[in-house]
């Protein structure tokens, strides 16, 4: 899903792109959805990125890993942390969910899906392995703030699910 | 409007995020398990992610030289406005676990307000702050109940946290003039309405965890003037010495 008040120029998205959550070396900030505008004024790219939670300490990683590819790509910048309007997990687009899943991460369930998950004990988080739904919450916090520890219970494997946040 | 009264203000809502998510942090690798040490650190971030926005929005306000780092680590103990509650030590996991959901219902109560603040910033700030704490208010929530309501020794260490931090928590709905001269201009929460619905929820989920509610009627109060218990020079002592060893070092 794209969210209508993103405004990015055409020319710069390939370069975007290219830029990937260092957290998630699969995943690029695009379809993170944590890019909301880049648009180039006088000469200069001004680029608007959100946290997705508060404390991300991606987020100061990811803000000069853009400014170094449009750098390379002959554009100076200067990128900003806004906070409104907040990040959700719908600004995922559909090609990072299945980056997600590939790299291990099982993408978020909508919002009562992923209520059920973690406070009603439903099994209904796809492993990541073998797509089991046999899985069982672990800890409702895992590597990091955005994700809880999952463990299919099919083929005994451990993995991240990322929390709706919305 | 006054810029000082607002800066005031501002530190009155980073201090207990930063002093909270100091004491959790303080449990990186020593927690319980390795799940709720990851837990409990998490939590730390989210809080010190809020903290950092709030101290970059006060030293904006500020200006001089101030900057987010020179507010949080080169401040005296009197001059930090957080409650007695969030300062309080880790004593056990039970305490810390009781500690931080005494703070989370008020919080999150206090973010739900003050989503609605005219002062643009801190209505962003609630509002990406509520879908975190929400998560920490169900997390320190669910262990309540499942040690409240555990073993006999589980019970007992939870009962005797919850009585020892009865006391700090009236501390979170006493207005300061500050809050109380910008409540009236629709910036700031004037925190004695949520004193209700505080206890009406921390009752609720005591008594399903099978707690008995404290009785006694003497709280405590000083943090958000500045007078501390005798935990906080020993976690400024800390969380300071970087700066005060290398001023002005950087990662
Ligand atoms: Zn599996």
């Amino acid at each position: 899903m794209i969210a209508t008040n993103q405004h990015i120029d055409e020319n710069l998205i390939p370069i975007l792109e290219k830029v990937s959550d260092p957290e998630i070396p699969v995943l690029s900030i695009m379809d993170m959805g944590v890019v909301r505008s880049a648009i180039l004024v006088n000469g200069i790219v001004e680029v608007s990125i959100t946290p997705t939670y508060s404390g991300c300490p991606a987020m100061d990683v990811i803000g000069d890993d853009i400014a170094k590819a449009l750098k390379e790509n002959g554009y100076e910048s200067k990128v900003k942390l806004i906070l409104v309007p907040a990040w959700t997990t719908d600004w995922i687009t559909e090609r990072g969910r299945e980056a997600l899943r590939k790299y291990g991460i099982a993408p978020p369930l909508n919002p009562d899906a992923d209520k059920d998950a973690l406070l009603g004990d439903k099994r209904i988080v796809k492993c990541t392995n073998c797509n089991s739904t046999n899985t069982k919450l672990v800890s409702q916090f895992g590597s990091t703030a955005c994700k809880a520890l999952f463990k299919c219970e099919d083929c005994l494997e451990p993995f991240d699910y990322f929390k709706c946040l919305k | 409007m006054k810029k000082t009264n607002l800066y005031n203000y501002i530190l009155e809502l980073a201090d207990n995020c930063l002093i909270a998510g100091q004491r959790l942090g303080e449990l990186c690798g020593h927690g319980p398990s390795l799940e709720t040490d990851i837990a409990c650190t998490n939590i730390s971030l989210d809080l010190f992610g809020q903290t950092r926005s709030y101290f970059q929005y006060a030293a904006d306000i500020k200006g001089e030289d101030a900057t987010e780092d020179s507010i949080a680590f080169l401040r005296f103990e009197r001059e930090y406005k957080n409650v007695l509650l969030v300062e309080q030590p880790n004593r056990d996991f039970a305490y810390t676990l009781a500690r931080q959901y005494l703070f989370d219902v008020y919080h999150l109560l206090l973010l739900e307000k003050l989503q609605f603040s005219q002062d643009l910033t801190l209505s962003a700030i609630a509002k990406k702050s509520i879908k975190e704490v929400s998560y920490h208010v169900r997390f320190t929530g669910d262990w309540i109940k499942r040690l409240g309501d555990g073993t006999e020794e589980s019970h007992a260490k939870m009962q005797e946290a919850i009585d020892g931090l009865w006391t700090y928590t009236n501390e979170l709905f006493e207005v300061t003039e500050e809050a109380k001269t910008l409540a009236e201009e629709g910036i700031a929460v004037d925190v004695s309405t949520l004193k209700k619905t505080y206890y009406e929820k921390v009752t609720a989920l005591l008594t399903e965890a099978t707690l008995t509610i404290p009785e006694s009627k003497y709280f405590q109060k000083g943090g958000k003037a500045g007078i501390h218990t005798e935990h906080m020079g020993y976690l400024l002592a800390d969380m300071q010495y970087m700066q005060r060893a290398y001023p002005n070092m950087k990662w």
